[in-house]
């Protein structure tokens, strides 16, 4: 790391520490809690009964079988639901998701019936007894088809009624597309008609999935007065909105706890298991647990698969000066987070450059496969590879070196960003140019000989974060000086509590490590937008830094009232004693940040499109033996623009994470499928990178930079590393062999294929 | 879940214990239900992942693959065994020091991989350490902060040693 950390442990200096995790001993023990491990007295364990059709109506649901099993509780279907929850749809941007199948199915896996024992063997065995029939309704699998509306997968559009811009979507019939976003700035179709060329290019990204290491689980101890949730949830805040209203319920009562989570990237956030827990512990009248396998998380939730065309005209000079871009997104049966994902992601469609006129359509459609949402870049790393694929393609097409192309239609400080808005803190050009010196970009390049040939690439991504979004925190100083911090953030691994804590170590002049933080308890904790997008360091910072400093302000208050000199330093203990006569009394901050922004209009835009910028990229150098197609990673550098970090250390296994995270997406990882039906849902079938896929050589850095309305100049980090790896890896490829691929992943049948193919000797089909 | 349970008698981090267990039970079924033991946990179901990983006889064994009743006569240690005493074990000070976890969920079944690495090979080198826990799996892929761990932990228990 280029950043300087400040000495470990000296107090006031507690923003830039590459501090250890606060929960380190816990986990390196195997002490720390999460949900997948809990149990509650008299609970049962709930094993799910699922579709095997990917669309069809529901004739019939035998579950005698099931009921006879020794030891089985009940067995509920979603006519028990609806007794007891007569809405029983939910979403964050549609209420479109059934807690238990209603009348139809609409993808492979979805949850039909539901078993409960306290056994849970007892509870999987009998769920495999139950026996449904359906009619099978035709079914619409690839997002391009859906968008022609031959085969619909609902038949009305239910939208939540959230979020403003999708309410004009209610009760819409005859369609899939949950939502279109579209962006018009300048004339296109005027510059395309003027440009010296044209280049149009359509890419592909496959389904893939989070699959965090512990799988999908949710405990509901539901009683009369209240229901409380242990959950593995991104945002406990949404749960509890949520829930409360399927249960026509004042939020205060109903709790949601969220003890550390064995992974999220995204998709534990909204509502996963919750919904369907809460409605068997109704039914059932005891506490219901329902903790997933590996397997079931195949059908839970995905990354959006999409189809992405692009097009960009080009002036004499190699300038861009028009691009369209439209962009399918596969949202699956059920909108989760999608239409979110296709706005926000639609935003920065066209990438980090200045080009003066845009078209951007990007739709969301429901196909008949499991649903997709948010996973680590919110639809940016899609983007990315099409536009950062598309931009080194045109650079090869005019003999343009690739880092001189981009420079000279980079996107700088100052300039209006494809919404409008202007870009402020945004280092496009100063991570550009770091990631080419690491590279050497300006050097020769050893190209390898025979059957290994060496190529490099790469690749830089613009990302406007998810607005407008709110944060509550609350700090608490005790009677002898401790201090709690009460915050909604969910530490999945990515390190906030650490980070929060550090926060508020430097406002209130203690030791992090001092810092107590409060699992998450929606009975305790205030109000959070979620964990999700990069948001919370930028949104959750500001909150906890206000909290703080009201905090700071009364302690300083409480020294003028007590008569103690200007600047003093009588220790916080002593003020308390002094002025409650014992260890007595509370001084609680609170802090609430929700940052400006403006809706974009008709045209797609807007002022004030987000609060940051996210910015960041990849470089590689790659080996590709001719005989296999075999891609090699030599060496994978990250560069990203995170402001002034606030834990150095962790900003740094942030990146790493989030670039190998994606290096699976980008050489492996693919759901198969097949008719809908899923063919690779398990380990064994699906490979996630493991310590072999690690390139030898991997550096990850941030620039010198400062997000000046950031807490403490910084800004988010999760994301960051995953936006260019696939490109950089694709543009690479070409680099070396001078094939290009523009379907994801990058598997050495997928390079054969195209060296054949270069050489005029294609392969056949699979 | 039929079948009559069987008690197996074994050592458990160092203390003699019985177990009633049914032949369907797997080793982190009974050591969740009946020793309250969460370190080791289920995660791919299929030995994949090394999440369940608990130490038999010195050997790492995949807790998900392996049946309780097979225990019976074994010397059983888990992750809680290696910070009994309140002092974290030098493999697991290494991990804190190199932050070589995110979420933790996996993070036991690389400790206990590495103590096993270490015990047959105390200086492995870069590759060595790679391919020993390759059946291991991060998914917030903490891998260079592992191996960086590993390397530590080598390194301090041979400072020990000669020191």
């Amino acid at each position: 790391m280029t950043t300087t950390t400040a000495p470990d442990g000296r107090v006031g200096h507690q923003v830039g520490r590459s501090l250890h995790r606060l929960e380190a001993r816990e986990k390196v023990s195997g002490r720390a809690e999460y949900t997948h491990l809990m149990a509650l007295p008299g609970m049962l364990h709930a094993k799910i009964f699922r579709s095997t059709v990917a669309h069809g109506h529901i004739k019939s649901i035998d579950v005698s079988g099931a009921r006879e099993v020794p030891g089985v509780y009940a067995v509920y279907t979603s006519e028990d639901v609806l007794k007891v929850i007569p809405d029983p749809y939910y979403g964050p941007a549609f209420h479109d998701q059934p807690i238990l199948a209603v009348g139809k199915v609409h993808y492979v896996g979805e949850p039909v019936a539901v078993v409960l024992a306290a056994d849970p063997h007892v509870a999987e065995y009998a769920a495999a007894q139950i026996v449904a029939e359906y009619e099978e309704l035709p079914a619409v699998f690839d997002e391009v088809e859906a968008a022609q509306n031959t085969t619909l997968v609902h038949e009305e559009l239910r939208p939540a009624g959230t979020f403003a811009d999708l309410k004009h979507l209610k009760g819409r019939r005859g369609t899939n597309i949950a939502l279109d976003f579209r962006l018009r700035r300048g004339d296109v179709d005027k510059a395309f008609a003027s440009a010296a060329q044209v280049f149009e290019h359509t890419f592909r990204t496959q389904k893939v999935l989070h699959l965090a290491l512990e799988p999908y689980a949710s405990i509901a101890d539901f009683r009369d007065d209240g229901v409380t949730i242990y959950s593995a949830a991104q945002g406990p805040s949404f749960v509890r909105t949520e829930i409360a209203r399927l249960l026509g319920w004042p939020e205060n009562r109903v709790r949601i706890k969220v003890p550390y989570l064995g992974g999220g990237y995204g998709g534990k956030l909204y509502i996963k298991m919750e919904a369907l827990a809460t409605a068997m512990s109704m039914l059932a009248r005891r506490p219901v647990k329902i903790a997933l396998t590996m397997e079931e998380q195949f059908y839970t939730i995905t990354k959006h698969p999409a189809t992405l065309c692009i097009k960009s005209g080009i002036d004499k000079e190699g300038r861009i000066t028009a691009r369209k871009c439209e962009v399918w997104w596969n949202g699956g049966a059920y909108a989760d987070i999608g239409p979110r994902v296709t706005q926000k992601s639609g935003f920065t469609a066209s990438g980090p450059y200045d080009i003066d006129n845009v078209a951007i359509d990007s739709y969301a459609l429901y196909t008949n496969l499991t649903p997709a949402g948010a996973l680590r870049g919110f639809g940016i790393p899609q983007l990315v590879w099409a536009y950062e694929s598309h931009t080194d393609m045109i650079a090869r097409a005019l003999k343009r070196d690739p880092l001189e192309f981009r420079k000279q239609n980079l996107l700088r400080e100052g300039r209006p960003q494809a919404t409008g808005t202007i870009l402020k803190d945004a280092a496009i050009e100063k991570v550009l140019d770091r990631i080419a010196d690491r590279l050497n970009w300006k050097q020769p390049f050893d190209r390898g000989t025979g059957t290994v040939r060496r190529g490099r690439g790469l690749a830089i991504a613009l990302k406007a974060v998810i607005s407008p979004t709110t944060s509550v925190a609350i700090v608490n100083i005790s009677g002898d000086g401790s201090t709690t911090l009460y915050c909604g953030t969910v530490d999945m691994g990515q390190g906030s509590d650490t980070a929060m804590a550090q926060i508020v170590g430097e406002v209130l002049d203690m030791p992090a490590e001092s810092v107590r933080i409060v699992p998450r308890d929606t009975d305790v904790t205030p109000y959070d937008m979620g964990t999700l997008g990069s948001r919370s360091l930028f949104h959750m910072g500001h909150a906890v830094r206000l909290a703080a400093e009201e905090a700071r302000a009364k302690v300083t208050a409480l020294r003028r009232e007590l008569g103690e000199p200007e600047g003093g330093n009588a220790p916080l203990a002593e003020l308390f004693l002094k002025k409650y006569g014992m260890q007595a009394g509370n001084i609680v901050g609170t802090g609430t940040y929700k940052p400006d922004y403006i809706p974009p209009d008709a045209s797609g835009l807007t002022t004030n499109a987000t609060p940051f910028w996210m910015v960041a990229g990849s470089g590689v150098e790659i080996e590709v033996d001719t005989e296999t197609g075999h891609v090699r990673i030599t060496r994978l550098i990250n560069v990203a623009d995170v402001g002034k970090p606030i834990n150095p250390k962790i900003v740094e296994t942030q990146l790493s994470g989030a670039a190998l995270m994606q290096l699976g997406f980008s050489m492996f990882e693919k759901m198969q499928i097949d008719g809908g039906q899923i063919t690779n849902a398990s380990l064994a079938d699906y490979k996630i990178p493991g310590m072999h896929d690690v390139p030898l050589v991997m550096e990850n850095e941030t620039v010198d930079t400062v997000q000046q309305n950031g807490p403490f100049g910084a800004k988010g980090v999760g994301e960051l590393a995953t936006f260019g790896v696939s490109p950089a890896i694709a543009n690479a490829i070409d680099d070396a062999v001078g094939v290009r691929l523009t379907e994801l992943p990058l598997t050495p049948e997928a390079v054969f294929r195209a060296l054949r193919a270069n050489a005029n000797q294609p392969l056949g089909c699979e | 879940m039929s079948g009559a349970a069987k008690t197996i008698n074994l050592t458990l981090n160092g203390r003699s214990v019985s177990a009633e267990v049914k032949p369907h039970h797997n080793v982190v079924e009974m050591l969740q239900t009946q020793f309250g033991l969460f370190g080791a946990r289920e995660s791919c179901g299929q030995g994949l992942c090394g999440c369940c990983t608990v130490l038999v006889d010195g050997q790492p064994v995949s807790g998900c693959l392996s049946l309780a009743v097979f225990l019976d006569g074994s010397d059983v240690v888990t992750i809680e065994h290696l910070s009994e005493r309140g002092q974290l074990d030098p493999v697991q000070r290494a991990f804190v020091e190199c932050g070589a976890f995110q979420c933790g969920y996996c993070t036991p079944g690389f400790v206990l991989m590495t103590k096993a690495l270490l015990r047959q090979n105390p200086d492995p080198d870069d590759e060595q350490i790679r391919d020993y826990l390759a059946g291991n799996l991060c998914r917030c892929a903490a891998y260079p902060e592992i191996v960086n761990a590993v390397r530590m932990a080598a390194r301090e228990a041979k400072a020990g040693s000669t020191g």
